[in-house]
């Protein structure tokens, strides 16, 4: 039906180096605004902090030219802009709320993205194939459900506005959440690019769609449980919510049957509903939700729709606004912050940036040529477009409103870490997806590895008795061979070039 | 600051994020790359780097040679795949050229590669083998073309 050709791609690196100046220069002069709008005059900093981001953009930029150049060259630019967007709204709220530039939550923010950034450079750096990642599938496993367990354990967890979602160790916190996302991510590919078969294929039709036996039905339990024991033990609305949906639609792409979709949200939506009537905290989310403006509950859902309603359709300007008026206008707020200054026009520009930052994840899971690649890389794109519909959901009521950070722009160094990991492997699979055939190095199990030794032994044998013969080929031999070095092939490939060579001779 | 500088600047900056929303869009345009998927049925010609790269292609493909590799029963019966001076590697690893969805492939299960007058094929100690016109193969066996080469339930055929 089809026919498949081998194109060699551009590998965008310089489009990526523009869009990222771009994203650098949007961000400078949005840092500049909030300057000349609060205190009259161009930030004193902007020099060194913007030069700042320029280098160690720069220096990601470089990373991937060197170690992942194909990968695809949208995805840095918008999370860097995301990110710049973000340091700058939270230093316009640190001025809000009084603080200065050396003690405001903007500096740590800034501390963070450099940390993140760096860190998002070594995981590609170390990080040369992510099929690596298929092995440790149910590591990722245990150290994902210890992650999101920590929170728990009495020393170390703490306790922040009624929700047990951080751990504190020697001063420093963490929100373990975030990491354990990644992680979960990982162990569903591999989990499910194992059992996809009978997940799919075995089960009785009934009403035009394809059931699942019942012990199939074991790991959507488990997941569809630990969101629950999140709810409970955790109050953490948004995780439970988060770890469930991605668990749900990575079920669906791996097994493409719409009755896993109707099983996860029947499942969910019973326990949404339980859990509305035996908790206390959720029932006020959900009044929250139906009337904002309810007397004697908080009035943050309001506030924020206020300060939305003051920005309208253009925003009132960076500095202009109040949105520090709002609880966690920074973080869980940020992007009511964003409609109030910004206005709808900015907000929705903000949006589109999610929207292509998951659709290069999307792309990118189409491209790749293997099973757990494409269910990863979906996975991600699909954690970071949740997570960004639930905050802003929230935020414009489209859903009840749940503690989870806006990715990229929230104040927050664990969201911020995660998600940059994200980027790295998002660039990574997106590199082996888009590599061409003739640059792809083949990997070699260790099997084969031995097999090849062996033969490699062999064909030397072989050709010592036939150095004569192989002397007269040797201009073809030399042409395979540097071809073989050039795809970057390893010892395993050049013995079986010898043998062919000789091969053909005896033709 | 006056007003009127600020009012710019807050427009200007809602134009850069904008312009810099339809820069990546643009960029999105470019976005065929990887394998490039041909229905059968629209007639064009794969590409004309293809036709650029002709005069390099070897003596076996100069001579009217077979060009591509048809699979003509199997699971991806219709699929073709251009034979390319580089070898092709068939096998059910996503790292193989022609990825087969056939139980009884290997792994890495068959190469084939130009030789100095016509192409050959390796049967790389695949576990069910590889049949050339009915003949289990080892290395080195001759195609030419019109051959059949049978893998599990898939056939491919050389074809011009």
């Amino acid at each position: 039906m089809s026919t498949v050709t081998d194109v060699r791609p551009p590998t965008g690196r310089f489009t990526e180096l523009l869009l990222l100046l771009f994203a650098i220069a949007i961000v400078l002069v949005a840092y500049a605004n909030v300057g000349l709008a609060t205190t009259g005059s161009i930030p004193a900093g902007i020099v060194v902090q913007g030069s700042g981001l320029l280098i160690i953009s720069l220096g990601l930029h470089l990373v991937i030219r060197h170690v992942a150049k194909y990968a695809d060259p949208l995805l840095l630019p918008i999370a860097t802009l995301l990110n710049g967007l973000g340091l700058v709204m939270i230093y316009r709220i640190d001025i809000g709320q009084g603080f200065d530039a050396g003690n405001g939550a903007a500096t740590r923010q800034l501390l963070w993205s450099v940390l993140s950034i760096v860190l998002a450079g070594a995981v590609l750096w170390i990080l040369r194939d992510h099929r690596i990642l298929r092995r440790y599938t149910f590591t990722a496993m245990a150290a994902g459900f210890a992650l999101l367990l920590l929170p728990m354990l009495p020393v170390i967890g703490q306790t922040v506005n009624g929700s047990r979602l951080w751990i504190s160790i020697a001063g420093f916190t963490f929100q373990p959440g975030e990491i354990a996302k990644i992680c979960l991510t990982v162990f569903f590919a591999g989990y499910l690019v194992q059992t996809r078969d009978a997940l799919s294929l075995v089960g009785r039709r009934f009403m035009g769609l394809q059931l699942p036996r019942g012990r199939d039905l074991g790991p959507i339990l488990a997941a569809w449980g630990l969101s629950v024991l999140i709810l409970v033990a955790q109050r953490d609305l948004g995780s439970s919510l988060l770890f469930f949906g991605l668990f749900v639609a990575m079920l669906y792409l791996a097994t493409e049957r719409l009755s896993w979709i109707i099983i996860g949200l029947s499942l969910f939506v019973g326990g949404a509903f339980v859990a509305w009537r035996l908790f206390s905290h959720v029932q006020t989310r959900v009044d929250l939700w139906l009337d904002p403006f309810a007397p004697g509950l908080s009035d943050q859902v309001a506030k924020g729709l206020m300060g939305m309603a003051h920005g309208g359709m253009f925003g009132t300007g960076l500095g202009e606004g109040y949105p520090y008026e709002t609880y966690f206008a920074n973080s869980d707020y940020i992007v009511a912050s964003f409609g109030e200054e910004l206005g709808m026009v900015g907000l929705f520009a903000i949006i589109m940036l999610y929207a292509l930052l998951a659709e290069r994840g999307l792309r990118t899971a189409i491209g790749a040529r293997e099973g757990f690649g494409k269910l990863l890389a979906a996975g991600l794109a699909f954690s970071i477009a949740l997570q960004a519909f639930v905050v802003i959901g929230g935020i414009t009521r489209a859903i009840p409103l749940t503690g989870l950070t806006t990715p990229f722009l929230s104040a927050g160094g664990s969201s911020l870490l995660a998600n940059w990991i994200i980027i790295a492997l998002l660039l990574r699979i997106s590199d082996h997806a888009r590599r061409p055939e003739s640059e792809r190095p083949i990997e070699k199990p260790r099997k084969q590895a031995k097999r090849a030794a062996r033969e490699s032994a062999e064909a030397q044998a072989r050709a010592k008795s036939e150095a004569d013969r192989e002397a007269a080929t040797a201009d073809t031999a030399e042409v395979e061979h540097s071809a073989d070095t050039h795809s970057g092939d390893t010892e395993a490939q050049r013995p079986q070039t010898t043998t062919t060579t000789i091969e053909e001779e005896k033709e | 600051m006056s007003e009127l500088t600020l009012n710019v600047i807050r427009l200007g900056l809602l134009a850069l994020l904008w312009a810099f929303v339809f820069s990546i869009v643009g960029a999105l345009r470019a976005d065929l790359y990887g394998t490039r998927v041909l229905t059968r049925g629209s007639n064009r010609r794969p590409e004309p780097r293809a036709a650029a790269k002709a005069p390099k292609q070897s003596r076996a493909q100069r001579q009217n040679g077979p060009t591509h590799l048809a699979v003509i029963a199997g699971s991806l019966r219709g699929t073709t795949v251009p034979l390319s001076e580089k070898g092709i590697l068939i096998g059910r690893n996503p790292e193989c050229t022609l990825v087969l969805t056939d139980d009884f492939a290997s792994g890495r299960h068959l190469r084939v590669y130009p030789g100095q007058d016509a192409w050959f094929a390796d049967d790389l100690e695949s576990t069910n083998g590889t049949f050339v016109n009915q003949q289990r193969i080892d290395t080195g066996a001759r195609l030419v073309l019109g051959s059949q080469i049978r893998i599990g339930q898939t056939v491919i055929e050389l074809r011009r």
